[in-house]
């Protein structure tokens, strides 16, 4: 459910009103619905190289309505520009250009999504400038659409292919009403790795998820998500959200395990739980997280050590148990929530942010560690998200947060969720290591 | 055991005394019964914190809660539209309009709506008899998997209107005339408008259940430290037991209650010996039983998913222990014979001597503590060389317990006693202690199941661990 100023803006005299006087002008954004259609509208695909006709002639299989040149006046759900084989600054300009003269006839809740390579792995210092400069052209892209279309980047490896599993996968996350909330964003497909679903409605399907902090919010979220693309679930929570814990798991056919993740034995505990119940494992999210505010000058150790303890500690544990067991070896897919807070920096949450930023060090780290069994780990890093939690931020603080993005308003726990079920999903193999933001492209923290 | 011509099974005792059944009987099984008993085993449970009366669930109704029990059992079981065979529980203080409140619980829970499900009252004792009854059905065949439960608030207590007035209601529908209606109407005096409220005095004395134990209390000579010191060891055990996650998977909150409220951590026996005593005043002789060392009112509700083995390892769930075998007693309380709440004293023995056992056979002893006393006057009675004689029939006397073995993750004085769901708490309780115990001595720890009952009555079981 959108925030009451942006239904009072979608439409009518709040929309004409809002206009006038220049107040902010979000739309309720366009979220995905099993059975609609991955994108209204037709899909320029711009560009002349080899990767462009590939991409072309997938999205053709996909039944979608591609155009390789543009048709004046005519509404686009998307533009995908690509520019996989740029040596020099130079290069830019004409496919830049020419996608730009179709940025007005952008549909509302449309999609510009740039296939590019990784700088870092360029050797010619030109090449690398080139490469790099999709970041910035992109992410100020992003900040000029409006009317919930969103721009996201797709950076490919050396070696990684425009139709690898991995930038197929992204493509279609980025294309979706799935990344609503994700904005101004990269996904870096490091390998030809992974797999497309049989089924794209259940991408999940035959897989066993364990979802911490599932008892509500974004984690109860995460649940429901990962059970509408066919996970079976195992859903953890501490002992005293028990009883919030039952419901959802009752609500999403899973079983729910009470257990403090911060117990030395809670990775054992959940391996042996899902061992007993399903013989296996393959997805762990890690949600459960914990605040404890306070300025830097005021904070005592309690405080400190309760979110350490919980919200990085508990998952390095979790995580080292996981990696030696033998139930959790067949394309094995972690993914931790991380925070914009540990990226930019938050006050009054230096230890929330230590710890958040620690998972993001943690999942850089494991990537080589899990890659080695052919499995994957990334983080999801939200912004403001729509929760009981936010909803007790004092009202003007609240307005002005929702407000400070790309996309004027606050993402609900479902756009979490999507980001992390896409990211759980062997669709995202060839994806680790990274760190995606769902915040809208929040002004704070790059 | 002929119907309509055809044999109809009779059940077999379901332990090793089996072998001694009657040859003759076994031929009379149809085909399709098996000659041989199979396990009824216990998978799990799932209770709500109990709550003292008046306290957490003052607006919660019996239907609530056993829904929510059942609901956090679903859960953790991953039941979500499962039929299961059949759910059998009960209450005591049990509301007229709930006379199907298993199946309305039930049919608000997760479960199948194809569940059937039926009530059961036997006091104190019904979460227990539920637990026999189902486990019965499952050994027998007749079905698969239960789930065995008990629910009582004595907050949403039901309250009846007085004889009079109902006399009069009645007759009031029953008139066909205004002028008949007049008539009937003018029977009404003021003193029949005062409601009935329930009471915990026995019908056939008018004792309260304190007042009864009183007695006994002092027949057995039970000290007040003797008394407080159980009280005390269940607060330290229970607590103990809290802390160390003994309940993560047994409990689910409710209400915001994650613990049982009439848990008291930090009790101590000083603390104890403060309180003054509440029955047995009137005695003459010392009145030792307070409200720290006998059971409060409490609210709350329990649950137990048993099932045959086949049916546990085919859904991938765990199977703790083996419900082996109940025994069902009771006393004359009523002429004075024996105490209001001494049946259990005569239960196990009975028991454990169909099973060739003796109270050195078992790992845990789980007795109901009703009030410290009854726990120790039960004990007093089964180590009574006179008793066991006299009463029990045996040589001398029936035996005495190892006291490290009794209840030793607390019991009713610290978690409260919701009648019909101390049952279920104690079996799901034993069942995990047993399961984590594993082997003793080259053979299964065993559990010893003892709760007393309303009406003089009390219902024994053994659990064993697999």
């Amino acid at each position: 459910m959108s925030d009451k100023y942006t239904r009072l803006v979608s439409g009518g005299l709040g929309k004409d009103l809002a206009k006038r006087l220049g107040l902010p002008q979000p739309v309720v954004l366009r979220r995905h619905e099993p059975g609609r259609p991955l994108i209204d509208g037709p899909v320029l695909v711009q560009g002349s190289t080899g990767g462009a006709d590939e991409l072309a002639a997938t999205l053709l299989d996909w039944n979608l309505d591609v155009r390789r040149h543009a048709i004046p006046k005519e509404k686009l759900g998307a533009i995908i520009l690509v520019l996989d084989e740029l040596a020099h600054p130079g290069d830019l300009e004409k496919p830049v250009l020419t996608a730009a003269a179709s940025l007005r006839d952008l549909a509302p809740n449309a999609r510009v999504i740039t296939v590019s390579r990784t700088a870092g792995s360029a050797t010619e210092p030109a090449t690398a400038a080139t490469r790099q400069g999709v970041d910035g052209l992109l992410r100020s892209l992003a900040k000029e659409l409006r009317a919930g279309a969103t721009g996201n980047g797709i950076l490919l490896a050396d070696g990684t292919r425009a139709t690898s599993p991995a930038a197929l996968g992204a493509l279609r996350f980025f294309l979706s009403g799935r990344s609503a909330f994700v904005d101004g964003q990269f996904l870096t497909v490091s390998s030809g790795a992974g797999q497309l679903p049989d089924d794209v409605e259940k991408p999940l399907a035959g897989k066993v998820a364990v979802v911490t902090g599932a008892a509500r919010g974004i984690g109860a979220a995460i649940a429901r998500t990962l059970h509408r693309d066919g996970a079976t679930l195992i859903l953890v929570d501490i002992p005293a959200a028990g009883d919030h814990l039952a419901a959802v798991a009752n609500e999403v056919h899973g079983t729910a395990l009470q257990l403090d993740i911060s117990r030395d034995d809670a990775g054992q505990r959940i391996i042996d739980h899902a061992a007993a119940r399903h013989g296996r494992l393959d997805i762990m999210i890690h949600n459960a997280g914990i605040t404890r505010d306070k300025l830097l000058a005021n904070m005592d150790a309690g405080r400190w050590n309760a979110v350490i303890a919980v919200n990085i500690a508990a998952q390095l544990r979790i995580n080292e148990a996981l990696l030696a067991s033998e139930h959790f070896r067949d394309s094995p897919r972690i993914v931790s929530v991380a925070s914009t807070s540990g990226i930019a920096g938050n006050r009054g949450q230096t230890n929330y942010a230590a710890s958040k930023a620690g998972v993001i060090g943690m999942v850089r780290a494991t990537a080589a560690l899990i890659g080695e069994r052919g499995g994957s780990i990334n983080a999801v890093a939200p912004g403001f998200i729509e929760t009981e939690m936010t909803a007790r931020i004092p009202f003007a603080t609240r307005e002005v947060a929702r407000r400070l993005n790309s996309l004027q308003q606050g993402g609900q726990p479902r756009d979490v969720a999507e980001a992390i079920a896409f990211l759980a999903s062997d669709a995202a193999g060839g994806i680790s290591g990274e760190v995606l933001r769902v915040c809208g492209q929040n002004l704070v923290g790059a | 055991m002929s119907v309509n011509g055809q044999s109809v099974p009779r059940p077999q005792p379901a332990t090793a005394s089996a072998a001694a059944a009657p040859a003759a009987e076994t031929t009379q099984h149809v085909d399709a019964v098996p000659a041989q008993l199979r396990k009824a085993v216990v998978v799990g449970g799932n209770r709500i914190p109990f709550a003292r009366t008046g306290g957490a669930y003052t607006k919660s109704s019996n239907q609530d809660m056993l829904t929510a029990a059942l609901d956090g059992l679903i859960a953790r079981f991953g039941l979500q539209d499962e039929r299961i065979g059949e759910v059998a529980a009960g209450a005591v203080l049990k509301h007229s309009r709930d006379f199907n409140l298993t199946r309305e619980a039930v049919l608000g829970s997760a479960l199948s709506a194809e569940t059937p499900a039926y009530d059961l009252q036997q006091a104190c004792a019904t979460g227990l008899e539920t637990v026999l009854g189902l486990a019965n059905k499952i050994k027998l065949g007749q079905i698969d998997s239960a789930i065995a439960g008990g629910v009582d608030s004595a907050s949403d207590a039901p309250i009846a209107v007085s004889e009079g007035l109902r006399e009069v209601l009645l007759d009031l529908n029953r008139a066909k005339t205004v002028s008949r209606k007049l008539q009937v109407l003018s029977r009404l005096r003021p003193k029949d408008l005062a409601p009935d409220a329930p009471n915990t005095g026995e019908p056939r004395t008018g004792l309260s259940m304190g007042e009864h134990q009183a007695l006994t209390t002092a027949q057995w000579k039970i000290t007040r430290e003797a008394q407080d010191e159980l009280a005390f060891n269940s607060h330290r055990n229970l607590a103990a037991a809290y802390d160390a996650g003994f309940f993560d998977d047994l409990l689910t909150p409710y209400r915001g209650l994650s613990r049982d409220s009439n848990l008291r951590a930090d009790t101590s026996p000083e603390k104890l010996a403060t309180l003054k005593p509440v029955f047995g005043k009137n005695l003459g002789a010392e009145a030792t039983m307070t409200a720290g060392n006998s059971t409060p009112l409490t609210d709350g509700a329990s649950t137990v998913l048993l099932s045959s083995e086949e049916w546990a390892d085919a859904h991938d769930l765990p199977k703790l222990a083996a419900v082996i075998d109940g025994e069902a007693a009771a006393v004359d309380f009523v002429h004075g014979k024996d105490g209001l709440l001494m049946a259990p004293a005569f239960a196990v023995p009975r028991l454990l001597a169909r099973h060739n056992l003796t109270l050195a056979d078992f790992d845990f002893f789980e007795i109901h503590e009703a009030f410290a006393g009854t726990v120790l006057s039960t004990l007093a009675a089964w180590e009574d060389e006179e008793f066991g004689r006299t009463r029990l029939g045996l040589d001398g006397a029936f035996g005495s317990i190892d006291r490290a073995k009794l209840n030793v993750n607390g019991s009713s004085l610290a978690a409260g006693h919701p009648f019909a769901a101390t049952g279920g708490r104690i079996v799901a309780s034993l069942a995990k202690m047993l399961h984590d115990k594993g082997q003793v001595n080259g053979r299964p720890a065993r559990g010893l199941v003892s709760i007393c009952a309303a009406g003089g009555q009390g219902v024994v079981a053994i659990l064993e661990a697999l």
